[in-house]
Formats: C-alpha cells, sequence, structure tokens
C-alpha cells in the first residue's frame, strides 16, 4: 500500500484508497463488490498508464525525491549479505549523511558506500536529509581506500540533495574533502560501480560518483544544481523549478542520450517505492552483470578507461 | 548639510574623471590609476585586492615575454539549447564581445623566475568565471602538457562555480580535471593553485581545493557554498570575516595568503623547492 501521493498522482491515490478499502472490508461473496473491485483494476491500470507514461522531469524530480522512496540501506539489505557497516572520518565525527563499509554480493567481497536520507522526521534530521558534511566523505574515502588496498570492487549509491551548506562543513573543508574523492576515485585500481538510486545533486553526489559504470534508476534525477536553485539564480524565480528542470536535462533518458550514464535501471510503474523487491532485483541484477564485465580487465586498462570516460565529457569546438 | 539628498547622476567631467581616477570598492580612497596599475591593482592605501583580468594576471607573474598561449580556439557551444530568461548562445556572444575572450580561461606555458610551467587563468568577467567545458577541457589539456614535458601545472582561479547552463556537463568537468590532477599527481609533478577573489562551488570543489600548495590572494572570498546559501540554510547571521582567506588560513583550509605585489616571487620560491 502506498503512503504518500504526489499531486500529480491525486486521481489515482482516489482510485486506489477505493480499491484497497472495498479489499479490506467489503463482503466477499457480494456480486456488486467483485464488480465494482473488477472495475476499479481496470480504471487503475488505466489511470497509472495516462500519469506514469510521460513523467515530466518536474515529476521525476519529486519521484526521485519520495518519502517511501527506497534509500541507500533499504538497497544494501536487498542486494547483500552480511554487511557490516563501518564509522567515523577517524579525524571529527561519524557523518550518518553517508554510510559505508563491506558486504558480499552472491559471495564475493565487497565495499559498499551511499548517501542515507532518513524516512520519519527524526530519522531525517539524524541522516540531515542525505546532505553530508565533510566528515562523511572522508568516511567514504577511508572505507573506498580500503576496498582498493585491499582489492575489493566499490558499488556506491547517489541519494542527496547535496553537500551541506553550513559553516562547520566549510570551516572543516567540504570543498576539499569532495575534490580530493573525485581524484581518489579517479585512481583506484579496482572496478567502481555507480548506481544513482535517487537525487544526484550537484558536487555531493558526485563526490562518490566517479567510476566504471554509471547507472541510473528510471525516475532518478542528476544534476549540476537542484531545479529550484538553477530557477532562484536563472530565472530569479524559485518557484520556476519545472521550467529549470526541462532546461537541466537531468533525467535519466537525457543523461543516456547524452552520453553520461551507462544504463537506465527500470523501476516498477509508479516508482520505485511501489516494489522494493522488483526494483533492489533489477540494481542487483544491472551491478552484478556490469561487475562481471569488469572483473578480468587489467588495472592499467580499468584505470585508463576510466579517465577516457570522463576525459571525453563536455561540448565544445575549435574555430 | 542637505535635508534632501539630490539624485546624483554622473556628470561629463566624471565620466573623464573615470579615466584617470579609480575609487577603492573597500576604502573608498580615490586612487590614481596610474598609480594603481603600477601598484599591481592593489589599493596602497588598504591593500583591497581589485580584480583584474587573465591578461593581467599572467603579466603578474609570468617573466616578461615567456607566455605562450595554447588552445586559444576553444569555444563554447550551447548543445542542451539552454534558455533561461535569455538564451545561453546570446549570453556566450554577449560575453565574448564584452571580454574579447571565447570563454572564462586562458592557458599557456610561461617561465617564473626561470623556472617553467603551465600556467590556467579564470577571467571573472566572462560569465563569472563560470565552470563550463571548455574550461575543463582546456584544464584537461593543460595538465596533460605538463605531464608531456614534466613541468609543474598552476592554476589561477576566480570563478562563481558551475555553469548552470552547461547542465550536467558542467558538473562533469570537476570529474575531469581532478581526474587529470591525480596523473599528474601520480607523476610527481607539482601543482600549485592559487585563489582569488571569488573562488566558490565547484571550481573550490575540485581543482582549486587540490593544490599541491593552495595558496590565496588576500581577502579573497573562497567557499563551497556561497555565504547567502549558507545563511539561508541555517537561518543565523554568519561570523565575522567567514570564508575570506585569513579565516580559512586560521581553520587549516589553505596553506598561504599571498600579496599580488608578492606573488611572482613567491611563486618562484615554491617551483625551486618543488622542482627536484
Amino acid at each position: 500500500m502506498v503512503k504518500h501521493y504526489l499531486d500529480f498522482e491525486k486521481p489515482l491515490m482516489v482510485l486506489e484508497r477505493e480499491y484497497e478499502e472495498l479489499q479490506r472490508f467489503a463482503p466477499r461473496n457480494d456480486p456488486k463488490v467483485s464488480a465494482r473491485i473488477e472495475r476499479l483494476e481496470k480504471m487503475i491500470a488505466k489511470e497509472r498508464e495516462d500519469i506514469y507514461a510521460q513523467l515530466s522531469p518536474w515529476q521525476r524530480t519529486h519521484l526521485s525525491r519520495h518519502i517511501d522512496r527506497p534509500h541507500t540501506l533499504d538497497y544494501i539489505h536487498l542486494i547483500f549479505e552480511d554487511f557490516m557497516e563501518l564509522h567515523g572520518d577517524r579525524g571529527f565525527m561519524d557523518d550518518p549523511a553517508i554510510v559505508g563499509g563491506f558486504a558480499r554480493l552472491e559471495g564475493e567481497t565487497v565495499v559498499v558506500v551511499g548517501h542515507q536520507k532518513g524516512r520519519d522526521v527524526k530519522d531525517m534530521g539524524y541522516r540531515n536529509f542525505g546532505m553530508s558534511h565533510p566528515e562523511g566523505y572522508r568516511k567514504a574515502l577511508r572505507i573506498m581506500e580500503l576496498a582498493a588496498r585491499f582489492k575489493k570492487p566499490i558499488i556506491t549509491m547517489i541519494d542527496t540533495p547535496g553537500a551541506y551548506p553550513g559553516v562547520g562543513a566549510e570551516e572543516r573543508g567540504q570543498a576539499g574533502a569532495i575534490a580530493r574523492n573525485l581524484r581518489e576515485m579517479a585512481s583506484f585500481p579496482v572496478p567502481i560501480i555507480v548506481v544513482v538510486i535517487g537525487e544526484g545533486g550537484s558536487g555531493g553526489a558526485l563526490a562518490i560518483g566517479v567510476g566504471d559504470k554509471i547507472l541510473m534508476l528510471e525516475n532518478a534525477i542528476y544534476s549540476v544544481i537542484s531545479p529550484e536553485g538553477c530557477a532562484a539564480i536563472l530565472w530569479r524565480d524559485g518557484s520556476k523549478g519545472s521550467l529549470a528542470a526541462e532546461a537541466l536535462k537531468m533525467t535519466a533518458a537525457d543523461l543516456l542520450r547524452l552520453g553520461i550514464i551507462d544504463e537506465i535501471i527500470p523501476e516498477p510503474l509508479g516508482g520505485a517505492h511501489r516494489d522494493y523487491h522488483v526494483v533492489a532485483a533489477h540494481v542487483k541484477e544491472a551491478v552484478v552483470r556490469n561487475l562481471g564485465a569488469l572483473k578480468d580487465v587489467p588495472e592499467e586498462k580499468l584505470l585508463a578507461d576510466r579517465y577516457k570516460l570522463f576525459r571525453r565529457m563536455g561540448t565544445f569546438q575549435e574555430k | 548639510m542637505t535635508w534632501f539628498k539630490k539624485k546624483e547622476t554622473p556628470s561629463q567631467a566624471d565620466k573623464s574623471a573615470d579615466v584617470l581616477w579609480s575609487k577603492c570598492n573597500a576604502c573608498q580612497e580615490i586612487i590614481y590609476k596610474k598609480e594603481l596599475e603600477r601598484n599591481f591593482s592593489v589599493c596602497p592605501k588598504c591593500n583591497y585586492h581589485f580584480p583584474i583580468k587573465a591578461q593581467e594576471r599572467i603579466a603578474v607573474v609570468a617573466d616578461e615575454g615567456t607566455f605562450t598561449e595554447f588552445d586559444s580556439t576553444l569555444a563554447p557551444v550551447d548543445s542542451l539549447m539552454f534558455r533561461d530568461l535569455k538564451k545561453y548562445s546570446e549570453r556566450i556572444a554577449e560575453a565574448q564581445q564584452k571580454t574579447g575572450l571565447r570563454d572564462a580561461f586562458i592557458t599557456g606555458r610561461c617561465e617564473i623566475n626561470r623556472l617553467p610551467a603551465m600556467v590556467g587563468v579564470f577571467d571573472f568577467d566572462f560569465l563569472g568565471g563560470s565552470l563550463g567545458s571548455v574550461v575543463g577541457e582546456k584544464i584537461a589539456r593543460m595538465v596533460e602538457k605538463a605531464i608531456d614535458e614534466k613541468m609543474a601545472a598552476i592554476i589561477f582561479t576566480s570563478s562563481g562555480g558551475a555553469r548552470m547552463q552547461e547542465g550536467i556537463f558542467s558538473l562533469m568537468q570537476m570529474a575531469k580535471t581532478s581526474a587529470a590532477l591525480s596523473l599528474l599527481r601520480r607523476e610527481r609533478l607539482p601543482y600549485i593553485s592559487v585563489l582569488t577573489d571569488p573562488t566558490l562551488g565547484g571550481v573550490t570543489a575540485s581543482f582549486g581545493m587540490l593544490g599541491d600548495v593552495i595558496v590565496a590572494e588576500p581577502g579573497a572570498m573562497i567557499g563551497f557554498a556561497g555565504p547567502r546559501v549558507i545563511k539561508a540554510t541555517i537561518k543565523a547571521d554568519l561570523p565575522p570575516g567567514f570564508q575570506r582567506a585569513e579565516y580559512l588560513l586560521q581553520h587549516g583550509v589553505i596553506d598561504l595568503i599571498v600579496g599580488r605585489r608578492t606573488l611572482k616571487a613567491t611563486l618562484g620560491k615554491l617551483l625551486g623547492f618543488l622542482y627536484q
């Protein structure tokens, strides 16, 4: 059962709620009820098709941030075995906005790192809405360095509005923490698979986003700036987010076309939150397949190919 | 003193005065322009460092006549057909008209007190020195050249951050330039970054903060998030001097603050230390 509906899903909500109520409370053998249920099923199917077939970038933005959307730890528990979370940057604190550690994927040891958002009010505050301080990036780096040293593949999951813009974050070197991750991830001699699972917000997302294969869920977004932030600056009106979302080309389909990502991972109709198991199975399949393809690539070629991947990003002319 | 202030419009006389005199943005002192130029565009009274053009920056640090520019024909394209209140293509054309540059970054080889280096310099006047594909490509190329010719790389930043009109391509320049610098590092070649006012966003969070030695100009605003964003997020006033070079030095974020008058000597000295 879906707990939270987005504005554009309201017509669907009415139907699904009635359907669920009939299922739960109406007498089973009443032919009138059965007829209504049957009719509702058809209406719901059609409504879903209508709503989700042509989602706008702005609607996807909301889906990517959906409060019930599976987060990094949900995927970790559904995809991996034996996850052991590691903590702390060894300098200042443990940043709960990023999680990471060892796990097993089909028997093989891997290292997983991802942004972690909260689900209820308290948890959201604890996770700082998935907005990391420098310590989060330093923790991620530390855990990934373990992977590099002990030759384990790295899987990262991106889901953040961005790096946290605060006084302490700046004082403790937010920019430098992100920068060092970019530089070091470019040189780790192990396969790195990046999965954009929700919100890919700017430098704070990219800080765990340098890898050999960049995968992205169907309704995830990945952008240089949030559409609201972009609208506030370029349109001088923060409420013009829908226009900015169109212009920024931040959906999975756009980014595949632009050559930024390698693959789109399909979600259940209506979004990842409608079926955790289905979407996790899709993510697992894609990660296992891509890791398999990288497994026997010699170190030098792996690094050269990773360099080439980012080296060619950008558009310009020479005249 | 009058009770009502008249709205002043600049007269013809004022305009001609502008050619000869400048007013300091910090202490409001009226400075004779020739004197300001002789003083590397630093206020002789309060040490305020005026913003300078990329070419002027090169003149400040490079031995005379040693600078050779690279990749001067690289120019931006509007591949996303980005349009906000104005088309990106129009913004490019206007910036090119205004600055005489193709994009916000100049690269080349030069000597600094007889020591060779690859240098890259931002020009803030071109779309706020924003980090677009051309800037990223020029940095990647200059770093690769530094590796080929076994030289140091020095980048002088002044930038508001990402070029939003290039969307995800702009973001990816952070990864691209940092990846190039990882190769330079592997070759044990020095990289010095010189941060000038202002250096923000993705520029700070990539090559800006990756210097083996990080130098900043006095008073420069340096950060990841801009002060307005931070203020809006934390809903409180920011500490005095926050995100200024002096504040960052105190917090251990940068190595040195160097005034423009001694910048060349300092860079020469650093190269002397770093070159084997």
